[in-house]
């Protein structure tokens, strides 16, 4: 069964370029929805099941870890796989958002086949 | 703790991270040109700028500079697109590489700056305005050439003040 996926990233580029790389990663990806900001993807996975969420970490309103850690709160949105994609490379950063529930973390610049690689892993 | 930042530390960091997301997001190359300090005494400029933020125990910025048109080259490399002019999803794209830029240079200094936060990039198009900063401190300016054209990386760190400037509101006494 082909799994929705919500990309979280307020730069309309990332979210362009992670469109296009699922589209060509033949992971039985579903419908791709979009947010730019935890708040707005909070909105979404209320209105919207998913069952894979990509989030940048520094954005507006919410930022990606605040999105996560308020997600996990939630029964529902426990156990959704989060991959992490930022620029936020330091290990503090990344302990903080394995600690929170992320299931991957991807630097940015990042290749296509890192992302697919990741999601492979996770999927 | 020292009054400035290793100038060669900051050189190295802002090479790499240049050099690492133009090839992995770009495909594109860039060659490193001669770097220098340039007082912060804002200058009349053109084309696109992107700032961002960086605060900790040091504060300061990061800036990327180019033409108009390397912007419309870069971002079309990014997004696999063609921009006749700079409009949104341009700036947007330059947003977003400067943001890997500055973020990746960032991480590198973490390790003599110490943990540093980021703000959100912001860029700016224009003919003939000027960009400054308030604190005056000397910015450390890496040139790059990419596909004939001139692109500048710069960023300035300083001690962030052990106390905030005094305010005083008006008609107020001092706080």
């Amino acid at each position: 069964m082909p799994v929705d996926v919500l990309i979280v990233d307020d730069s309309a580029a990332i979210r362009k370029i992670l469109q296009r790389v699922l589209a060509q990663a033949n992971l039985g990806v579903g419908k791709v929805y979009e947010a730019a900001d935890g708040r707005e993807a909070m909105d979404a996975v209320k209105q919207q099941p998913v069952g894979l969420i990509l989030s940048d970490i520094n954005m507006p309103n919410m930022d990606g870890l605040q999105f996560l850690a308020e997600l996990r709160t939630h029964d529902q949105w426990k156990h959704v796989p989060v991959l992490m994609i930022s620029t936020e490379g330091s290990q503090t950063k990344v302990m903080e958002a394995v600690q929170l529930g992320a299931n991957g973390f991807v630097r940015k610049p990042f290749t296509p086949d890192q992302i697919k690689e990741k999601l492979a892993g996770i999927l | 703790m020292p009054q400035e930042l290793d100038q060669g530390k900051i050189v190295a960091a802002i090479q790499h991270a240049t050099g690492d997301v133009f090839s992995t997001m770009l495909s594109m190359e860039v060659t490193s040109l001669e770097p220098y300090r340039q007082p912060c005494k804002p200058e009349p400029a053109n084309g696109v700028i992107g700032l961002i933020g960086l605060t900790g125990r040091w504060m300061g910025t990061g800036s990327i500079a180019c033409t108009g048109e390397l912007a419309r080259k870069i971002s079309g490399q990014l997004l696999m697109a063609e921009y006749a002019s700079v409009d949104q999803e341009v700036l947007d794209a330059m947003g977003e590489i400067t943001n890997m830029i500055i973020g990746n240079f960032k991480n590198a200094m973490e390790d003599e700056a110490g943990q540093l936060g980021m703000s959100i990039p912001m860029v700016v198009f224009g003919h003939n305005f000027m960009a400054g900063t308030s604190q005056s401190v000397d910015w450390v300016v890496v040139p790059f050439t990419c596909g004939g054209e001139r692109l500048e990386v710069k960023a300035y760190l300083a001690p962030k003040p052990e106390h905030p400037a005094r305010r005083r509101s008006i008609g107020g006494p001092e706080v």
